[in-house]
């Protein structure tokens, strides 16, 4: 019991982060149908921007944990969404009109030029962090297995949930999200209703960027090690998983986010560790079979 | 019309330059992970091919022509590696000192086979190199089943009783390390209580982790590279838990250490005996620490093969593949690791393996 319950600790900080990329994936493709593929690469760039900061915040003296961690934020959130507007406006805006594969390729050559431009601009080896937020709980010590539960899990748990609370309050109820969902229905419409298409689309990027931000930094945080290709597997996981969920659900990529998360981690467990991807991707399938739409997605449905 | 002219005679001279540079040079290349998540090994062989190419170049060359070194990049990748052999090919390269990775160096061999191109690794263990490899194949370093039989037999003996878990990164050098550590083990009367393979290049291995801990591993053997092994005690030590961590030679680097930080104490690792302790060596260690780079891991091994063919080259009289390869296999050679030579497989015949432990950011020779 200690130890599922231990797994289930680690499952579930996995798919927070999973979740948090997913969501980016999921509100480019609710808006604007198209899978940004370049998405995870932002992330990696997130995790790289957070350690450029923290190593100058070092070097200029504060090191009060506190304070960088806000500061850190911030900066990350913001120089990486100056990178999704600028990859939304030199990438994908030019295309917009254009046949629905021009703008994916378009994405896949953008994922790539991330790669290097990190890959020559920061080298190629890892960069490791010494641990910034150490400790946390143990429970059950002294006993069979005691349970580990550290302050860096705790933070990345209940930063997935607010944002992601936040998210999609943001899309129901603001005058903001009213812009996207009309967007996402009909844009031709919504622009002739008086709705700026551009910008609107323009601002999804830069949110879904800010998310990659925030879970880049939590990535380097929890894990201690990044390097340029960092953003390619984290990018299909999280791909994976908000196709699982229903791409273009928000709830739909926290859930799946979670669940391929929770799969890898029980299946380790309690199977063997190395067919993890296969039992999580086995489960895609199923799922896809008879939820064509993913998990939360609705069924688009052809006006005639 | 004066342009064609003027374009035809700058052609011909051009040609003519070629020419003449093919003849007062050897072209020679070393290929490895100089980017992507093994890169710190791939400078490694790029400063010790730099540094044995100018040292030679220095007393004169080989056979009185300049050596030209190319470097080519694999990743680590067994597809690029094969691309990047046939460009070094078509550069005219009669000499490879590499690759490093063994899933890298196995495809590339038929390649440098076929081509007819003498290679030898510094750093490829996984045995199938040279067993299935044909006779243009050599290696400075040691083999994995020798490296294991090291592994194993300490294992068994310094942990007897204790619960040992084995796990690879399912690459041909991790696989093929970890399979024979466990061969071993079982041979000198002990078993392994965990056996699983992770996927190299992921950064989460807590379910791993929280699988070691249920099983109350007291030490964990790693197949596989420093990065994996680096995150592996770190989620280890973050979960409470003080396993020794016991892997092979592709441990050799600081970038190690950098991930752990102090974490790493302790850490054991078979590797060569360590070539810059070699009276032979000090003058090339200390015209590298001079440039302001430690002679660590790979670097006078990659220094080292580049050296033996360089003098078999000599003692051959000509580059040419099959001069080479038979002064390669009869010969006696002073490098950087000592006088070495090569037996009809194309292994080199030095000293095994030993063990060494981490400590305080550098490693050492373990004591008991």
């Amino acid at each position: 019991m200690e130890y599922f319950i231990q797994q289930l600790i680690n499952g579930v900080t996995l798919g927070s982060i999973y979740g948090l990329i997913a969501i980016g994936y999921t509100m480019v493709y609710g808006i604007i149908g198209m899978i940004n593929f370049a998405h995870g690469d932002i992330f990696m760039v997130g995790a790289f921007v957070s350690l450029i900061i923290f190593v100058a915040l070092g070097l200029a003296g504060v090191t009060f944990v506190p304070l960088a961690f806000a500061i850190v934020l911030i900066v990350a959130i913001v120089i990486t969404s100056v990178y999704g507007w600028t990859v939304e406006r030199l990438a994908y805006r030019p295309l917009r009109g254009s046949f629905r594969l021009a703008p994916l390729i378009s994405a896949i050559g953008m994922s790539i030029f991330l790669q290097n431009f990190v890959q020559l601009a920061q080298g190629a080896r890892v960069k490791p962090m010494p641990p910034m937020i150490t400790g946390g709980f143990t429970f059950l010590e002294g006993s069979d297995f005691s349970i580990t539960l550290s302050w860096m899990q705790i933070i990345i748990v209940s930063l997935t949930v607010v944002l992601m609370a936040g998210f999609a309050l943001l899309i129901a109820r603001t005058p903001l999200g009213r812009a996207q969902r009309a967007c996402e229905q009909d844009r031709t419409m919504a622009a002739l209703l008086g709705v700026n298409v551009d910008r609107t689309i323009s601002l999804t990027f830069v949110m879904g960027a800010a998310l990659a931000a925030v879970a880049g930094m939590m990535f380097l945080l929890y894990y201690g090690v990044i390097d340029f290709y960092i953003g390619f597997l984290a990018g299909i996981k999280a791909f994976t998983a908000a196709v699982l969920g229903g791409i273009g659900s928000l709830p739909g990529a926290m859930l799946g986010g979670l669940l391929i998360g929770l799969i890898e981690t029980f299946w380790s467990a309690y199977f063997t560790i190395e067919y993890k991807d296969v039992a999580a991707f086995s489960i895609l399938v199923l799922a896809l079979i008879f939820r064509p739409y993913g998990l939360l997605g609705k069924p688009e449905i052809e006006k005639v | 019309m004066m342009n064609f002219k003027t374009l035809a005679s700058a052609a011909m001279l051009l040609g003519a330059l070629g020419i003449g540079s093919a003849q007062a040079e050897i072209r020679i290349a070393t290929a490895g992970p100089m980017t992507g998540q093994y890169a710190s090994f791939g400078q490694q062989m790029k400063a010790g091919a730099e540094q044995a190419v100018a040292d030679i170049n220095a007393k004169g060359g080989v056979l009185g022509q300049k050596l030209v070194l190319e470097i080519g990049d694999d990743a680590c990748d067994p597809k690029q590696a094969v691309a990047v052999a046939n460009q070094m090919v078509n550069k005219g390269v009669v000499f490879m000192a590499g690759h490093f990775c063994s899933g890298s160096s196995i495809p590339a061999s038929k390649v440098y086979e076929e081509e007819g191109v003498v290679m030898i690794s510094p750093a490829s263990t996984n045995p199938k190199l040279t067993d299935e490899g044909g006779d243009l194949v050599f290696r400075v370093c040691g083999r994995d089943d020798q490296q294991g039989m090291v592994a194993g037999k300490f294992l068994a003996e310094k942990f007897k009783g204790k619960n040992i878990a084995i796990i690879h990164d399912k690459t041909a050098y991790g696989k093929g390390l970890a399979d024979e550590t466990r061969k071993y083990l079982r041979k000198f009367g002990s078993k392994e209580k965990m056996y699983e393979a992770i996927t190299a290049g992921e950064k989460d291995y807590s379910a791993l982790v929280s699988k070691l801990k249920r099983n109350k591993i007291d030490v964990l053997y790693l197949g596989g590279y420093h990065t994996e092994a680096g995150l592996i005690i770190r989620q280890m030590r973050q979960q409470g838990m003080d396993t020794v961590l016991v892997s092979g030679d592709a441990l050799v680097t600081d970038e190690f250490w950098s991930i752990t930080g102090k974490d790493g104490e302790g850490t054991l690792m078979t590797f060569s005996p360590d070539p810059r302790k070699n009276p032979d060596a000090a003058p090339v260690v200390k015209e590298f620490r001079a440039k302001g780079i430690e002679p660590e891991g790979y670097v006078l091994y990659t220094y080292g093969a580049i050296q033996a063919w360089a003098q078999a080259a000599e003692q051959a009289g000509s580059t040419d593949v099959n001069k080479v390869t038979k002064a390669l296999h009869s010969g006696k050679f002073d490098t950087v690791l000592g006088k070495i030579g090569f037996d009809n497989k194309g292994d080199v015949t030095a000293p095994g393996y030993v063990f060494y432990v981490w400590k305080d950011g550098k490693y050492d020779y373990y004591k008991d």
